[in-house]
């Protein structure tokens, strides 16, 4: 058990106003276990009052190592840890470690599963953004959206269950293209989804888009601007409701972005009001690419055959020795990726989410660091909370959507 | 190499004695560490590469020459080029510059890597740990650090490890 | 037996006192908001309305540790958070009740390193594991319901 050390104020001095030191300001601790706070964030808080002076964040309690641990472990078996990062975009986090594994390697993916990548992490944002919502407004007191909200998340997890087995941390994508094929119901319950969803979302916004207590606590509230954002690295929906078009899907298209047609929804405001039109917009555009998707389903193989670093389907095995040799070093050692290091970024329900893979020509990655958004996007909460109000502390919190798992990894 | 990264690369090649390469579509410069902040005010200003999406570190123990490199990404928006910096670094206790006056975002990530790496940033307004506790010793993700992990339990060995862990009373 | 009968039809009804206390506490027993990382999630699914908890009792999440009996730690404990989670259970009235939801929780997951708690009993005595990674909402009810049982099955000295 970890002994409790006292810091003394005097290292944190320098935080902090005169008027805190003085004794004028409250200090005030919103702690790792808060109602409102979306994870184990810690928050210092400078008051005068109500009014915020200044705000601290202290992160590190979801701090899990997963950056040592995936070198301690071969690529395959460290794709299992990629889900855990951000825990609400797992198909995300999953297939931007596969394209930078596939980038190492130079490894073909066949167009099916380019397809499938693209209608599964679209579904995967649907329902980010979706637990978005319904927090952010469980947060302002709109306790009705959260119940709403989560039974249509169900519907995308029944979904994830009938395709991998796994409601949250599937680990579906692997290296080369999919883990399996989609089943024969995937299909059907996909338009299903597409069916019912828009009417849902007009629910949605017919709850929350003119309430007079919505505009209230989400108007002015929160303002960044274009340029400060993009100098705090903030990136995602912020970003785009600040007026700055950049998505990675639009600005370099991976996995076959380019292929389909969609609305990158930019807001010019920069508050809480406007991140949430955007973020609503998303769900949208994201719904759109999925029926893209589903309309142009080619066929053919799930996974590249290349078997230095795709194990053999198990059919193989029985008549063909390369098969068991393949299977044999592949499910031992893991395969070997070439020497050298690559950056992949993706976009995410949060903002950009990188993978910066060094390999050393051996079975385990060198270095894998993940430039996670939420990460970034933090930092800029001093900035927003500035002159605000405790109760909109909350709301700023919700709008940044911060996942702390993304946030300590 | 996109010709539009060309006069960026030109530019820090020649100004900043930086050495070029190239791997799978990406650019990147090894620039040494006196230079880093003139190369990074030069590409913010002169070549609007304007976000800096990553900051990270990679140790090479245990090879001591370099014994670690910070890798920086830089992104120009306008542009949609993407430029990799890379500086070796050397020592157990080693030190650099910050680019925190230019790019506002690199404050949590230095202080990421003075954590994980023990890389001491000159110039860094609040270098403090962020992700593990205060009172921590070591820095983590260094390659002589253990990994810090339970032995595994098997039939033999369980009860062994059970008497070890500290189990709570009330 | 047929005195039981007659008094039930006067609508009395008897029975022994550590019975009825632990009937009242499991039928409204008020977990704390402790949700971590990703058994968060599927803590916050099964309170909403496909796998509604209410039906259990379990109508609110209480922030406060002074208004709940019972702490489901769902999610990854790490070192920063240990005296943490020691502190909340410490301001907890008795009776309270500890559930360790998910595998990070019991022993600590997938994630055996420097950063994790190998389990949430190394700092807080628990009374059910639930395995899952994350356990489905369904498994966390059954995880509740057995706590119900064992809760049904103490003696009043327990907590006296």
């Amino acid at each position: 058990m970890t002994t409790v050390t006292e810091v003394s104020l005097d290292e944190l001095r320098h935080l902090v106003s005169e008027r805190a030191i003085a004794g004028e300001t409250m200090l005030l601790n919103m702690g790792p276990q808060h109602p409102s706070t979306h994870g184990v964030l810690r928050l210092l808080l400078e008051l005068d009052g109500e009014l915020v002076i200044n705000c601290i964040p202290d992160i590190g309690f979801l701090h899990t190592g997963i950056e040592k641990n995936m070198e301690a472990k071969t690529y395959e078996k460290a794709a299992v840890m990629t889900d855990r990062l951000d825990y609400l975009n797992n198909l995300g986090n999953n297939l931007v470690y596969c394209l930078a594994i596939e980038k190492l390697a130079e490894l073909d993916v066949p167009p099916r599963a380019q397809v499938i990548r693209v209608l599964l992490t679209e579904l995967q944002r649907i329902s980010s953004h979706l637990v978005w919502l319904g927090t952010h407004a469980l947060d302002l007191a709109a306790m009705s959206v959260f119940l709403y909200t989560f039974r249509e998340r169900e519907f995308i997890l029944d979904i994830f269950e009938m395709v991998s087995g796994q409601r949250m941390m599937t680990t579906y994508f692997r290296q080369g293209g999919l883990w399996r094929d989609v089943p024969d119901e995937f299909e059907d319950a996909v338009r299903q989804f597409i069916r019912l969803f828009p009417r849902r979302i007009d629910e949605y916004e017919s709850l929350l888009t003119k309430n007079p207590l919505f505009l209230e606590r989400t108007r002015k509230i929160g303002i960044i601007s274009g340029e400060d954002a993009i100098h705090w690295g903030v990136t995602g929906p912020p970003l785009r409701a600040s007026g700055v078009a950049f998505d990675l899907r639009k600005a370099q298209p991976y996995s076959g972005y380019e292929q389909y047609d969609f609305v990158i929804p930019t807001q010019t405001d920069g508050d809480t009001y406007a991140r949430y039109l955007v973020r609503m917009e998303e769900m949208r555009q994201s719904l759109r690419i999925v029926q893209q998707a589903l309309d142009n389903l080619p066929g053919g193989p799930v996974r590249s055959d290349n078997r230095k670093y795709v194990p053999p389907p198990r059919s193989e095995l029985a008549t063909s020795m390369e098969a068991v040799i393949h299977h044999f070093k592949l499910w031992t050692e893991g395969f070997d990726l070439p020497k050298g290091a690559v950056y992949v970024p993706v976009e995410s329900p949060r903002g950009e989410l990188g993978v910066f893979l060094e390999s050393d020509g051996g079975p385990k990655p060198y270095r894998v660091h993940w430039r996670t958004p939420s990460f970034v996007n933090l930092q800029a909460l001093p900035l927003l909370a500035k002159g605000h109000l405790v109760a909109d502390l909350v709301a700023l919190i919700g709008t940044i959507d911060v996942v702390l798992g993304d946030v300590d990894r | 190499m996109n010709e539009q990264l060309q006069p960026a690369v030109k530019a820090l090649a020649g100004r900043f004695d930086a050495s070029v390469s190239e791997f799978h579509g990406e650019t990147t410069l090894m620039v040494p560490s006196e230079q880093l902040v003139a190369a990074c005010q030069t590409l913010r200003d002169e070549f609007d590469f304007n976000l800096l999406e990553s900051e990270t570190a990679v140790d090479y123990w245990p090879q001591q020459e370099p014994r670690f490199h910070v890798v920086y990404q830089v992104y120009s928006l306008r542009g949609n080029l993407r430029l990799c910096l890379r500086v070796p670094v050397s020592g157990m206790h080693p030190s650099m510059p910050t680019i925190e006056g230019i790019y506002l975002n690199a404050n949590w990530h230095e202080r990421e890597i003075w954590d994980m790496f023990g890389i001491r940033f000159e110039g860094h307004s609040d270098l403090r740990r962020i992700l593990m506790p205060y009172d921590w010793e070591g820095h983590p993700l260094r390659k002589d650090y253990p990994l810090g992990y339970e032995e595994v339990a098997f039939t033999f060995n369980v009860d062994e490890i059970d008497q070890g862990k500290p189990y709570a009373k009330e | 037996m047929g005195i039981e009968q007659k008094t039930a039809d006067m609508g009395i009804v008897t029975m022994r006192l550590e019975q009825a206390v632990n009937w009242a506490r499991t039928n409204a027993m008020w977990p704390m908001l402790f949700g971590l990382a990703c058994c968060a999630i599927e803590m916050m699914a099964a309170q909403a309305s496909n796998f509604d908890m209410s039906r259990f009792g379990m109508e609110l999440m209480r922030a406060s540790p002074r208004q709940s009996d019972l702490m489901i730690v769902a999610g990854r404990v790490s070192r920063k958070m240990a005296p943490v989670l020691r502190r909340l259970y410490d301001q907890m009235p008795a009776p309270k009740w500890v559930i360790a939801m998910g595998d990070c929780a019991s022993c600590g997951g997938i994630f055996n390193n420097y950063a994790i708690v190998q389990g949430v009993d190394e700092v807080v005595p628990v009374d059910v594991y639930v395995a899952g990674c994350p356990p489905r909402p369904e498994a966390l009810i059954h995880g509740i319901l057995t706590l119900h049982e064992k809760v049904r099955g103490e003696n009043l000295k327990k907590w006296a």
